[in-house]
């Protein structure tokens, strides 16, 4: 498979539309499944993982779904397709680098849904809507789940529920995610106190690729502790719930913002947008706070015209894989930091001139 | 304050509010001491280790360096299946295979209700699982409609009768 092909396109997550997308990126559930008699991946053998892999695969590619899977062997991609399908969100990290033996992935072609195989689990199945869509999300991988326990037998216990490599994730294996742009909460200096706040509801915050990631461009994700002793719909009420408290929080942070700086603000998001297209050398991380300033100053409306859904592609393109992939050849960091301004500089002055 | 683990002064002190008594617990400690708990991330993120801040509030308060050593139960099973022994399992954090959770249920439990605040499944069922249910219960209560039928208790067995056909009518699927 030919991967470049998913290159013009955003992907369901970067679609930039969906409820609340002012604040919410993008939605994620995932559910964490294993199959009986095999042990879980950390201990299973080179022989088990194919087996595991084969039987997962068969499933995939049978499983009745309104759209089919297509599934890859990760053994088989380069590193730099694995870089590729990390930065669009449709594989680990763990899974494209840190793993090894026999493992897959499987993807819908609008790249909502997504199952790797031989990660952590036997099975993540996981679903990426576009703005708050928790239900919508839910439905999509209830049926996903439903669809492949047709074709597989899930370990599961009386008591314990679907039983996972990770007593952290037993129970549901569920985990759901919702990506927030908190760039008003940061400026107001008032992102710690949430933070903290969350925290003692037993919800986690993480940066843009999960546990452990820094938190880039004020792009930040929620997502529950607790897998075990509430069901499914509750895990995800209870998220909600905490998501539309904080979604408050950045919109009044937001009007403030307008109403007290207005002018500081509109300097910020107008430097942003003219270091982004006349730097000659630019870092990744730059890139994603100065595209935090101007997709702010887009919902603001201190922007004339620029949709939301460029930021998007601007961000998703100027990440190492991407631009590698855009430019057709393989880039070492300086390279990379020239390719990625001179990539902007065009992209910007492209849309200027079309305004 | 002294650190409540060594004897510089606290610098960190976490209070935990409970609904029984003592309602409120209180934890002081010195930079140091919270940093080798995992407390304070070593970067500067908003990320604090709420797992060790748990494990310290809700488990006991136990200098590391006490005079006698501490009785650590971890617990002698192994996993039958896979081999895997639960100390193995308590340093690496990863279990073996899914008959784990039956060889290690006993010291399983108190973990899960430490992570989880809770020991027992509540939410989705593989329809696999449902099905076997559904045919336990109903040769069940077949059973039972046959000793009330043999017993002579004919309206017993007349409303399991009805409570079988029923349950034989509704859908298997949820």
């Amino acid at each position: 498979m030919n991967l470049d092909s998913l290159l013009p396109n955003l992907g369901e997550w970067l679609r930039g539309s969906g409820p609340e997308s002012d604040v919410v990126v993008s939605t994620r559930i995932r559910l964490a499944r294993n199959i009986v008699n095999f042990p879980f991946t950390n201990r299973a053998g080179h022989k088990q993982k194919a087996e595991i892999l084969a039987k997962a695969q068969e499933a995939l590619v049978h499983a009745d779904l309104p759209d089919p899977l297509q599934f890859i062997e990760v053994t088989n991609l380069t590193a730099l397709d694995r870089q590729f399908l990390v930065e669009r969100q449709l594989i680990s990290r763990e899974l494209a680098t840190v793993l090894d033996g026999p493992r897959g992935a499987a993807f819908d072609a609008k790249e909502s849904v997504s199952v790797m195989v031989n990660e952590e689990d036997h099975l993540r199945l996981q679903v990426l809507r576009s703005g708050f869509a928790l239900d919508e999300a839910w439905q999509d991988i209830d049926r996903l789940d439903d669809a492949l326990e047709v074709k597989l037998t899930y370990a599961f216990h009386p008591q314990f529920g679907y039983v996972t490599a990770c007593p952290t994730n037993v129970g549901t294996g569920l985990r759901g995610s919702v990506m927030l742009h908190l760039p008003a909460l940061g400026i107001t200096k008032q992102i710690d106190k949430v933070f903290r706040a969350l925290q003692k509801i037993n919800l986690a915050v993480r940066g843009l690729h999960g546990e452990g990631s820094r938190a880039f461009g004020d792009l930040y994700q929620i997502s529950n502790q607790v897998t075990l002793g509430k069901s499914e719909p509750k895990i995800l009420n209870e998220i909600r719930e905490v998501i539309q408290t904080i979604l408050q929080y950045e919109r009044q942070a937001r009007a403030a913002l307008l109403k007290e700086r207005r002018q500081d603000e509109q300097n910020r998001v107008a430097r942003a947008i003219g270091t982004l297209s006349s730097a000659t050398m630019i870092t990744s991380e730059e890139t994603m706070e100065l595209l935090s300033a101007v997709r702010l100053g887009i919902h603001l409306k201190l922007l004339d015209d620029l949709p939301p859904t460029t930021v998007n592609q601007l961000f998703i393109h100027t990440q190492a894989a991407h631009l590698q992939k855009l430019m057709g050849q393989p880039l070492d960091g300086e390279e990379r930091n020239a390719a990625r301004a001179k990539y902007l500089k065009s992209k910007l002055r492209e849309l200027g001139s079309s305004r | 304050m002294k650190c409540q683990f060594c004897p510089n002064e606290a610098t960190v002190h976490l209070t935990k509010i409970v609904k029984a008594t003592p309602r409120k617990q209180e934890v002081h400690l010195c930079e140091t001491c919270a940093r080798e708990r995992n407390l304070i991330p070593d970067q500067a993120t908003p990320h604090v280790d709420l797992k060790a801040l748990l494990g310290l509030l809700l488990g006991p308060l136990q200098p590391q360096s006490a005079g006698k050593p501490r009785a650590v139960e971890t617990p002698a099973l192994t996993c039958p299946t896979c081999g895997l022994k639960y100390e193995q399992f308590r340093a690496e954090g990863r279990l073996g295979c899914p008959d784990d959770y039956v060889a290690f249920q006993s010291a399983l439990e108190p973990l899960l209700e430490r992570i989880h605040q809770a020991q027992t499944h509540l939410g989705k069922v593989p329809a696999a699982v449902r099905r076997g249910h559904r045919e336990a219960d109903l040769k069940d209560l077949k059973k039972k409609m046959k000793a009330a039928a043999k017993a002579e208790n004919y309206e017993e067995a007349a409303r399991l009768r009805d409570l079988i056909r029923q349950k034989e009518a509704t859908d298997e699927s949820r």
